[in-house]
């Protein structure tokens, strides 16, 4: 199979959608002339033109805000937000309507769109440009969030974001654009709430997410020689989010390390592990051990941003606590 | 408007300096010496020159991504910022915050903020604060024409406005906010028109005429020193380089070499250099002898920032929340 980058992935699927859907147009800084800061949405805009590709004055709320009033409207909008970061200066719009306008309306209304935006710290940006926050979406109701970490998941998912009805917050990770994975030509979807086991072991078993599913994959074949099996599942979508093969996996391992690049603090890794600790706790030998990133700010500082980004190192520590 | 020989000649200085502090951040970026985003202010030197020229030590500034500059007029020295470029435990900000987030409160620097527009109402409050306390300070906020979009701009205008506030809003106009220019972002021919909404006086200026932006400047901030509220000055100019540092080409696939080019010939520095010069009140010599200590300047920070640690990893946390002493 052909194989090509996460940010082609999500190019792929947003050019398809549009050539089979009128109705589906992305608005946002820069995706138009620019392409988009990680090249998502390069030459759609010669494609497609400006109706369809539009650059917005540099207007977050706006963004979102006008996004919902197209879905209300018919269309099937994909806002991007440039960096995660940004988010919070719309949250109103993100949390106080385009997730609650289906419930508080009595399911009257739709609101079909999917908010793409990037998070993850990579390249010394520091504590505005490096934020993975999404659990303020997940400790949303009504949104659908999306984590892929593959370009095969990229756009399997995207597919399935855009066709859904179900507001859906898409989230790409800055360190992955440029990763490549095999990916068919022709058009395919993933369920949501379906957990992809990327590897089987029987030893211990870790859920990872975005960059540190491919950390954890790595040291799991690290360790495969030392002989030690690890089993690595990638839960793709954090809501609607797939319990049971997680479940089914510490049954057979009985050890669970979660890693989320989050801040640990009310982060993923936290919710993951407290969903396992309510209902497996009997199956569990050891405490489950929380791999994210640390309760601070992402620092500036080239050795320190190392240091604060959660990987193969902290994956490793959390491993000998289990082992 | 009358300028003394020896402010003259410190407004050519300061452009000077913050043109050879930029453009050797630019080569030692690509270069690959500074980590991170770094934005250019190349070709925009006489705002922050001009304005920062008629504040007070005690006076405050708020700052954008873009903001070498205005602390270099402000006050802020070569080797702190470039320690902290280079994210050393030296820097304005210990390297915690790198050329997005720059700080430096001594010189009434209050910080470069990477959410464009996000010093905005922030400013409203500075001014607040020195209504409420009764000093004669004044707060100047400067952003570019992205972040006249920004709901920020709207909130905080009106709030400052409303109080009477001792601000001085700097939109500085480099026509682009990224690859989006500001007349199709705004459908406006002039920004400062925004201001009758808030009802303060609004202004639009050469943004690379140094005189022009010292008069106005002047204006708004004594203005503002004398309670009579804000003001909204909009400065137009021109970056040369690319958005950021490691853009390709400045930036040249979304602009046109044509209209750059133009620019380059309105240069403020050598404008301004050129006025001093045929008024005779500066000689080559000068010049040579002035670029000369810049360059020493600039070479003592790039040894001083070689030369200093990275902060240690524990300060991270350290430096999370205020810890009672
Ligand atoms: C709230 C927010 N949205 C988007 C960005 C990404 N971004 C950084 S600089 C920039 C353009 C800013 O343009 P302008 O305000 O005109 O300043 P200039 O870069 O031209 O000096 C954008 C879109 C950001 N940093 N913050
Ligand atoms: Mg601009």
């Amino acid at each position: 199979m052909r194989t090509i980058t996460y940010s082609e992935a999500i190019h792929e699927s947003i050019d398809y959608n549009m050539e089979k859907d009128e109705t589906v147009f992305n608005l946002g800084e820069d995706i138009g002339v620019l392409g988009g800061g990680f090249r998502a949405t390069h030459d759609l805009y010669e494609k497609y033109g400006r109706k369809r590709v539009l650059d917005t004055p540099l207007s977050e709320i706006a963004i979102v805000g006008a996004a919902i009033g197209a879905a209300l409207g018919g269309l099937r909008p994909i806002p991007e937000i440039m960096y995660i970061d940004f988010t919070p200066g719309c949250m109103d719009m993100i949390v106080n309507q385009m997730a609650k306008i289906h419930f508080m309306f009595g399911g009257q209304i739709k609101v079909p769109m999917v908010l793409r935006t990037v998070c993850g710290a990579a390249g010394y940006n520091a504590a505005q440009h490096s934020q993975s926050m999404y659990p303020f979406f997940v400790h949303t109701p009504g949104l659908i969030v999306v984590t892929p970490s593959t370009p095969y998941d990229a756009k399997g998912l995207l597919n399935t974001s855009i066709a859904d009805d179900n507001p859906v917050i898409f989230m790409e990770h800055k360190r992955l654009y440029t990763s490549k994975g095999e990916v068919p030509e022709e058009f395919y979807t993933i369920p949501f709430g379906k957990a992809d086991v990327k590897r089987e072991g029987d030893d211990l078993t870790i859920v990872a997410t975005h960059a540190l599913v491919h950390d954890a994959l790595a040291l799991a074949e690290e360790m495969e020689k030392e002989g030690t099996s690890i089993e690595v599942i990638d839960p793709r979508t954090l809501v609607p989010f797939d319990k049971e093969t997680i479940f089914k996996s510490v049954e057979k391992t009985n050890k669970l390390i979660v890693a989320d690049e989050s801040i640990l603090s009310c982060g993923m890794a936290s919710e993951i592990s407290a969903i396992v600790a309510e209902e497996m706790f009997d199956y569990l030998d050891k405490p489950i051990i929380r791999v994210a990133s640390p309760n601070c700010h992402c620092p500036f500082s080239m050795p320190l941003e190392d240091a604060y980004i959660p990987g193969k190192e902290e994956l490793k520590e959390a491993i000998a606590k289990v082992l | 408007m009358q300028i003394s020989d020896k402010n003259n000649i410190e407004l050519l200085r300061t452009m000077k300096r913050i043109r050879t502090f930029d453009e050797t951040c630019q080569k030692l970026f690509v270069a690959g010496r500074i980590p991170g985003a770094l934005h250019c202010y190349t070709g925009e030197e006489a705002i922050a020159t001009g304005v920062c020229k008629v504040l007070e030590p005690s006076d405050y500034i708020l700052s954008t991504h873009r903001g070498h500059g205005h602390l270099i007029a402000k006050g802020g020295e070569f080797k702190y910022m470039l320690a902290e470029l280079f994210g050393k435990s030296t820097g304005y900000c210990k390297g915690m915050g790198g050329s997005m987030h720059l700080a430096s409160v001594k010189h009434g620097i209050l910080g470069a903020n990477g959410i464009v527009g996000g010093g905005i109402c922030i400013a409203a409050g500075v001014g607040f604060s020195i209504k409420y306390q009764g000093t004669d300070q004044v707060v100047v906020c400067f952003f570019g024409d992205g972040g006249i979009s920004t709901g920020f701009f709207h909130e905080g205008l009106n709030l400052a406005s409303i109080h009477n506030a001792p601000v001085v809003f700097v939109c500085e106009n480099n026509l682009y906010s990224i690859s989006m220019t500001s007349k199709r972002a705004t459908g406006l021919d002039k920004l400062s028109t925004r201001a009758v909404s808030y009802n303060m006086p609004g202004e639009t200026v050469d943004g690379n005429d140094i005189l022009a932006v010292y008069e106005s400047a002047y204006n708004a901030i004594e203005r503002a020193r004398a309670g009579k509220g804000p003001t909204l000055l909009e400065y137009i100019t021109y970056r040369w380089r690319g958005h950021h540092a490691g853009e390709a080409g400045d930036g040249l696939f979304y602009r046109e070499k044509k209209e750059l080019e133009s620019w380059k010939t309105k240069d403020p520095i050598r404008r301004y250099q050129a006025l001093l010069l045929k008024e005779g009140k500066i000689t080559e010599e000068k010049i040579e002898k002035m670029e000369m200590d810049i360059q020493q300047e600039m070479d003592d920070a790039i040894e001083f920032a070689n030369n200093s640690p990275y902060p240690k990893a524990e300060s991270i946390i350290e430096l999370s929340m205020l810890k009672k002493e």
